[in-house]
């Protein structure tokens, strides 16, 4: 791996680049048992972080990519539109959110099943690398417990910052997950 | 679900990336998280990625210096390269998107504050898909240093930012490219993250007589190299 390009931070300015109007609409709005998801990015102060970039990637409802290297086959879904990926900048209040649908469970190369998950790429200025986190699902607490990925966090309180929560006042299928980047109540991060 | 799922697997750029707390970078030391990073084992999710952008791109979209009623000021520069990953293979069919300063080191940006002027006739965005080789090409100006408050008289030396997709959520980069000579390297600390002098030489544009355009613009080369699928992981499936 001795020739890779580094990374380098996002930096402050990342909206001359990279936003784009359909970016948050991993679904059109409005598709049927579309859901959304929203949350905060904030810092160690606990102050919200206004120049990040959320990107997630996810499986379709039927757990598949439209992908090559998928062993199982290309696969694209049945709901018209769906791409698989969002990204959304953050507001000045340090808030994002992408409308989506759920995606199924997937197999793993262990055997294990992994519960159904969003894989989430944070950019920020501060950030010199991207960070990389998992968004998983309050109402699947079985397949949440069985996943592998979940398993690998080694203290059990820390695995609930990867659980969405059911937006307060919100209405079927609307889920909030805050990001943490530092300090108390740190998000997990991953190394890919 | 089924068994023997086997995958590719993407090596690890153990050492090459910058460590996200360099107190150096102040800001560093207010987001980057504290605790250890968990290591993840890849998955299905991560071997695959977004092939998205070729609908969204135009030919337009690559030439920066003809989006206005006039041209930019400054020095009109061709940008070339490569997108490969670490096997040597080319990444095709991949989107790149970047984005700059002005020629006088002023981002098109509300943040902004550096008082240089604003160029009516550049916004400093651009995206291209990579060809069948892997080859990029855009058109631009050469982007100005600029200062910025990291510690007293600091400036960031020029440099254009890059972001690359490749094919895999495990290759997504994002990065910047720096002008060969840069005398404000020694003081960037972000330039500086990069803990191997040989790595961060990787983030250095070549100046290309071969590529500069007569009479019209200069040429620069710099190829990006993505994580490639881990070698030994090719060896035994080949064998199997």
């Amino acid at each position: 791996m001795g020739d890779l390009t580094p990374s380098q931070t996002v930096g402050p300015f990342l909206a001359l680049g990279l936003p784009w109007a359909d970016g948050p609409f991993v679904v059109p709005e409005g598709t049927p048992g579309a859901i959304t998801i929203s949350g905060r990015v904030c810092d160690v102060a606990g102050d919200p972080v206004p120049d990040a970039l959320v990107e997630t990637w996810q499986a379709d409802e039927h757990s598949r990519f439209d992908h090559p290297d998928d062993p199982r086959g290309a696969a694209s879904s049945a709901v018209p539109g769906f791409r698989g990926f969002a990204r959304c900048p953050t507001d000045a209040a340090g808030e994002y959110r992408i409308v989506t649908i759920r995606p199924g469970p997937l197999p793993s190369p262990g055997g294990a099943t992994e519960a159904p998950h969003l894989d989430v790429s944070v950019f920020a200025r501060g950030l010199l690398d991207r960070l990389v986190t998992r968004i998983y699902f309050p109402d699947e607490t079985e397949a949440n417990g069985a996943d592998p990925v979940l398993a690998a966090i080694a203290e059990p309180a820390r695995r609930e910052t990867l659980i969405a929560t059911e937006a307060q006042d919100g209405g079927p299928g609307e889920f909030r997950f805050d990001i943490r980047l530092r300090g108390e109540g740190e998000t997990v991060f991953f190394d890919v | 679900m089924s068994d023997g799922l086997v995958l590719p697997l993407y090596g690890r750029p153990d050492g090459v990336h910058p460590p996200l707390n360099s107190p150096e970078y102040r800001s560093s030391q207010l987001r980057a998280p504290l605790r250890p990073l968990v290591p993840m084992p890849q998955g299905l999710t991560e071997v695959t990625g977004p092939l998205l952008g070729a609908e969204r791109v135009t030919a337009a979209d690559a030439d920066l210096t003809t989006r206005h009623a006039g041209e930019p000021i400054g020095e009109r520069i061709v940008l070339t390269g490569r997108v490969l990953d670490s096997d040597g293979r080319p990444v095709s069919g991949t989107l790149i998107e970047i984005w700059q300063a002005n020629a006088a080191g002023r981002y098109n940006h509300p943040v902004d504050d550096h008082p240089a002027p604003i160029d009516p006739n550049f916004d400093g965005g651009g995206r291209c898909m990579t060809d069948s080789e892997g080859r990029y090409k855009f058109v631009t100006i050469k982007p100005g240093p600029y200062p910025w408050k990291n510690h007293p008289n600091a400036w960031r030396p020029a440099h254009i930012h890059f972001s690359l997709f490749g094919r895999a959520f495990t290759q997504r980069l994002v990065t910047q490219m720096y002008f060969p000579g840069d005398p404000l390297f020694a003081q960037d600390p972000i330039f500086n993250s990069v803990p191997d002098p040989k790595a961060r030489e990787r983030m250095i544009a070549s100046f290309s007589l071969h590529l500069t355009v007569p009479d019209w613009a200069l040429g620069f080369e710099w190829d990006i190299v993505l994580r490639g699928r881990d070698a030994t992981v090719f060896e035994t499936r080949a064998d199997a």
